[in-house]
């Protein structure tokens, strides 16, 4: 790579609290793969989808003005949470494209200073290391091969729905047979676990006001990926790893059957490969024990 | 179709699901092989199923347009109505490989043929027609302005063919949920200004259990509409709509959206711990303390956040430009 990969960091509020080993893993890799990032300490909160549910032209405002500080830096920014990528790249493409709703969201950051020009891509880390920095160079970089692990990629909607919007920071994955997640898998010489709802929901968002919704949603997709031999799942979202990790006990009582499923961080993945250190990794953050996979890696 | 050239058509085997209610205890998936040719439609290789293969294989069909939205089936998974779609498309999409199936399997009556009752019931509830006093003898027909009409044009070319709303996984795990088409349907007419009952319909569609606050934001519909409607993108209107017009009540749902204003403002993030604890009130708590006692265990959370008096959070920098926009940019209060 003749010139360093530089990227503005939008982390997100769940990497910030209930998921650090998120943060700890991304950066590490990124300093392994010797690509600079920069966090964006001045972003906040994307709406999650729920903020746009209650005052969309608000979370417009809001998502626009995280967009500014990357576009100040001249920075592509990049997501580490398939909901902060879509909601961010939602009012990107609206913004972009109604230069009247462009010019009422502008009117309010000026009033902070600020003004949101359309000049920064925003992709999410996934996409990043395969498109920009390449699954052969991140091979070569391997140090522990994943061989040991059948591997089960859980993608997350917002990072492939609706493809129209997310076509062109997605290398144009197909949303009914996504590859980027098995191919990165494939590249850390793991065995990727081929299984139907591998693309489907995990139910995170209805989890309090449509609780059994959300388990069985989360629940089909454990089950299919266990009893396609999985010993772990991977997801590049931290909002699919909160509802798989730390509700599989109650998501295996509503469909009736014990699950033990470890739920890593993409990047967790890519740092276990790249021999990073355990505590980097943050395995010990998992409600569902997951320290093991540090020590079977290196067996 | 004429004759095609080397290279413009393309052996394929077709598996198609084939099941008759009245006769199969179980489906089963029957192969096809035909050459395929650049112009067919799924349609096209529908109809040579039947009438090159087996004619007992059914499927519906009618007016070959793309507006009566009988023909829709999955491909491969994907939601297709089979009149508009390209089977090379397709074949490129999924590496040659084409497996045919009703939108929804469970649903199945013989072969791609579905009872699609559930479907309209749905549609029925939101009042999915204008309501209006009509004078019996008006002097000149009722306006509209560009503007007006342009606001229920896209979600007005519906037409009913089901993809969304069996591509909709909330409503394979919930069966009140109203789903997307409906919702689609009921966000057109509430803009209607000919309409009157637009109240009426935000009230039905706010509905704990089936209303818009249990769509689960997969955006499967968005990617199944053969119509570009994108019906979510609706179901988020019909929300905002909500608390505008003060059909919102307080609910677990309803205060989980307001509350990341609450939340943004104080700390620029979403308090993961204020939030559950905001929208569903200390007394509902109970629920979470299971979750909440391993999350702590393993780190992720902290045994005093969420407590009113304590405050562990993280905050972004320039906070006050955040506070600032909220409050002249916020349209909307419960």
């Amino acid at each position: 790579m003749s010139e360093q990969l530089h990227y503005a960091l939008y982390t997100g509020c769940t990497a910030k609290q209930s998921t650090p080993e998120l943060l700890s893993s991304t950066l590490a890799v990124a300093d392994k793969l010797g690509i600079k990032i920069t966090i964006l300490e001045e972003a906040s909160c994307c709406g999650a989808s729920h903020l746009q549910d209650f005052d969309e032209f608000l979370a417009h405002v809001l998502n626009a003005r995280n967009i500014c500080y990357a576009e100040k830096l001249g920075l592509t920014m990049i997501t580490i949470c398939n909901t902060c990528q879509l909601n961010s790249a939602m009012t990107k493409h609206a913004l972009d494209s109604d230069p009247e709703l462009k010019a009422r969201v502008n009117e309010k950051l000026a009033e902070v200073g600020l003004e949101y020009k359309g000049t920064s891509e925003i992709k999410h880390f996934l996409y990043a290391l395969i498109d920009d920095y390449g699954l052969d160079n991140i091979k070569n970089k391997v140090t522990t091969p994943l061989s040991a692990f059948n591997i089960a990629p859980f993608y997350g909607c917002h990072n492939i729905r609706p493809s129209e919007l997310h076509g062109s920071s997605n290398g144009g994955e197909n949303p009914y047979k996504p590859t980027s997640l098995d191919s990165l898998i494939d590249a850390l010489e793991g065995n990727p676990v081929d299984y139907e709802h591998k693309n489907k929901c995990c139910g995170f968002h209805v989890e309090l006001q449509a609780n059994h919704t959300s388990e069985v949603l989360a629940g089909n997709a454990m089950i299919d990926a266990v009893d396609n031999n999985a010993d772990l799942m991977v997801t590049p979202c931290p909002l699919c790893h909160l509802k798989m990790d730390t509700y599989q006990d109650s998501v295996g009582k509503v469909i009736g059957r014990d699950i033990e499923l470890p739920v890593l961080h993409m990047p967790q993945m890519v740092a276990l490969a790249l021999g990073c250190s355990e505590k980097e990794i943050g395995l010990n953050f998992h409600v569902q024990k997951a320290t093991q996979i540090f020590t079977e890696a290196r067996a | 179709m004429s004759e095609t050239k080397t290279g413009q058509t393309r052996k394929v085997t077709i598996k198609a699901f084939r099941f008759n209610a009245e006769t199969d205890y179980l489906p089963s998936y029957k192969s096809y092989t035909m050459e395929v040719g650049k112009d067919e439609l799924i349609l096209d290789l529908l109809n040579r199923i039947k009438w090159e293969h087996d004619g007992s294989f059914s499927y519906r069909r009618s007016c070959r347009h793309g507006i009566c939205g009988a023909c829709a089936i999955k491909v491969n998974g994907k939601a297709t109505l089979a009149c508009k779609q390209n089977a090379m498309e397709l074949l490129d999409l999924f590496n040659n490989e084409l497996v045919f199936e009703p939108s929804s399997t469970k649903r199945a009556v013989k072969d791609m043929i579905i009872d699609k009752s559930d479907f309209w019931e749905k549609h029925a509830a939101v009042k999915p027609y204008v309501v209006a006093d009509i004078d019996p003898h008006p002097e000149h027909e009722t306006k509209q302005s560009i503007a007006e009409f342009n606001k229920f044009l896209d979600s007005d070319l519906c037409i009913q063919c089901g993809a969304c709303h069996y591509s909709c996984p909330a409503l394979e795990a919930n069966e009140d949920y109203l789903g997307p088409a409906a919702l689609n349907a009921a966000y057109r007419f509430t803009v209607d200004t000919r309409d009157t009952a637009a109240k009426e319909r935000l009230e039905i569609t706010a509905q704990s259990g089936s209303g818009v606050w249990d769509c689960v934001k997969c955006y499967e519909c968005a990617e199944a509409c053969p119509k570009e409607i994108n019906p979510i993108e609706k179901i988020t209107k019909l929300h905002n709509m909500q608390f505008e017009q003060g059909v919102a009540v307080s609910n677990v749902a309803t205060r989980h959206a307001e509350g990341f204003v609450r939340s943004i403002k104080k700390h620029g993030f979403l308090d993961e711990a204020d939030i559950v604890v905001y929208s569903e009130g200390y007394l509902g708590m109970y629920k979470h303390i299971k979750t909440a006692i391993k999350m702590a265990r393993a780190g992720k959370i902290h045994w005093e956040d969420g407590l009113p008096w304590v405050d562990n959070m993280p905050k972004i920098k320039n906070l006050e430009e955040v506070q600032k926009l909220i409050e002249i940019s916020q349209t909307n209060k419960l």
